[in-house]
């Protein structure tokens, strides 16, 4: 192999990596693992390989792409983040009209395999995407603390179409689903908000702590865990899960209650931390046992 | 004290052992029992997550000597309703003896009296799970492999007490030495716990 093409495929395998990370692979995965996990809830065949395949493809797709494109539309933003400057967007490793041709490139293979798969799934994955980009980054991100509601909302789709997809029409489980992972989202968000205020502050994002302070962020992390906990036992019982299962998953929503009381009563960087963590391992858990439970 | 992968893996599959002795292996039992046992066997689950995600430093929490009674104390509570015929005297007593832990950690209280609430509550309940399946078995009650609980019950017994006399300031081991052993310890009690539950 000549020095030329040697040097060629090393610059595409590190082309790759950027986009790689520019999707956020943790992030986009634990979505893709409540789309999946929705499915299964329908108690669908669920070994239908050829349709869990094009769920599991086109929802990653169009999460990806999202998430790509928020990317180039906050890259200025980013480039004042210390979190977030060194991202590719930011730093200036990828052109930004190859960072927009790349996300509206997934974006439109992703919902397009949704609709080709599923009217209503498609749909459903389409509104994900348009929340999130458009409604939430592009539109009020900048202007209010707020947008995260709808960041939730576009971050509780997967779960919807997953299950919409296995149903075949929305129904009230697949609802509370999603409210779980709505409430869920600023358990997410909020503590990140926090953590990182200055970075926010110094990019002029509105978050919660910036507009309504430390504590009313924190006693909002603390209801949204609680509700979220909730519709999760809820949708749990609705879906038919065994006692047993959702003795579980009372357990691990007590412990994220336990930790929402302590970020309340006695905040500090360590619990803010844990709750995090939890939080997410939480609904990691969750969607596990949703899975398991039907299998 | 850093915690090492090895520390992590031992208490994540800890935490997976005691979440499936919530979700699975104590279907069939009595309502009391259930709720002691899914206390006992979750209260090891979050406290498990809990530690990899914030590692040996979260067990400076004044909640951990209280956290530490509860394990015990129903998973005994479980065993003696179940087992013996003084269940509803062992339910008052696991009451006022968490009850006393939480006072006599919670308010200033005179002399020894924290370390002996906590010697008597631990001391008692380490012993029910130790002896309990233990006389069972030979007794022929249950299952020979029932002792297994037993020797759970020893283990829990030997981390509780570390635990607890390190948090009153009477650290029967160094507190390196307690953090080193503790994942381990952990999961060779919820491994006897699990498997004497099942072939018991």
């Amino acid at each position: 192999m000549t020095t030329a093409a040697q040097s060629s495929i090393d610059n595409r395998k590190s082309k790759i990596s950027l986009y790689w990370s520019l999707t956020k692979p943790l992030q986009s995965g634990l979505l893709l693992a409540t789309g999946l996990a929705g499915y299964m809830s329908a108690r669908c065949p669920v070994f239908n390989v050829g349709t869990i395949l094009g769920l599991a493809g086109s929802l990653f797709l169009a999460i990806a792409g999202s998430t790509v494109l928020n990317m180039w539309w906050d890259r200025d933003i980013d480039a004042k983040m210390g979190r977030t400057q060194k991202r590719a967007t930011s730093s200036g490793a990828v052109t930004e009209n190859e960072v927009l041709r790349v996300g509206l490139i997934l974006s439109v293979v992703g919902v397009g395999w949704a609709v080709a798969m599923d009217a209503l799934y498609g749909l459903i994955v389409f509104a994900g995407l348009f929340f999130d980009v458009v409604v939430y980054s592009m539109w009020l991100k900048r202007r209010t603390a707020w947008s995260i509601v709808w960041g939730g909302i576009s971050g509780a789709m997967p779960i919807l179409a997953g299950r919409a997809l296995g149903l075949g029409v929305v129904d009230w489980i697949g609802l509370t689903l999603a409210l779980g992972i709505l409430f869920w989202i600023p358990t997410h968000t909020l503590t990140f908000s926090m953590k990182f205020a200055k970075d926010y502050a110094a990019a002029c994002v509105p978050t919660f702590p910036s507009t309504y302070g430390l504590a009313a962020t924190r006693a909002t992390i603390a209801i949204s865990s609680v509700l979220a906990a909730l519709a999760m036992v809820i949708a749990g019982y609705g879906i038919g899960m065994d006692w047993g299962f959702l003795r579980l998953l009372g357990v691990l929503s007590a412990g994220l209650l336990m930790l929402a009381v302590a970020i309340t009563f006695k905040p500090s960087e360590r619990v803010n931390f844990g709750l995090f963590k939890y939080a997410s391992i939480y609904m990691l858990a969750a969607m596990i046992l949703v899975v398991i439970e039907v299998m | 004290m850093k915690m090492t992968s090895l520390d992590r893996t031992l208490l994540l599959v800890t935490g997976i052992l005691a979440a499936y002795q919530v979700a699975v292996g104590i279907d069939g039992f009595g309502a009391l029992p259930i709720i002691a046992y899914t206390i006992g066997f979750g209260v090891l689950l979050v406290a498990g997550l809990l530690l990899i995600i914030l590692g040996f430093d979260v067990l400076d929490s004044p909640v951990v000597v209280i956290v530490s009674t509860i394990i015990p104390l129903s998973l005994s509570l479980g065993l003696v309703w179940q087992h013996a015929s003084f269940g509803t005297w062992y339910l008052v007593f696991a009451i006022i003896g968490f009850f006393a832990i939480v006072i006599t950690r919670s308010f200033p209280m005179p002399g020894k009296l924290p370390t002996i609430t906590i010697a008597i509550v631990h001391g008692i309940a380490g012993l029910t799970i130790f002896l309990l399946p233990i006389i069972l078995s030979v007794q022929g009650k249950t299952q020979p492999l029932f002792s297994l609980v037993g020797i759970g019950g020893a283990l829990i017994g030997i981390g509780g007490l570390l635990l607890s006399f390190l948090k009153a300031g009477r650290p029967i081991l160094s507190r390196e030495t307690i953090f080193k052993i503790l994942p381990i310890l952990l999961l060779l009690m919820t491994i006897c716990f699990v498997a004497g539950f099942k072939f018991g």
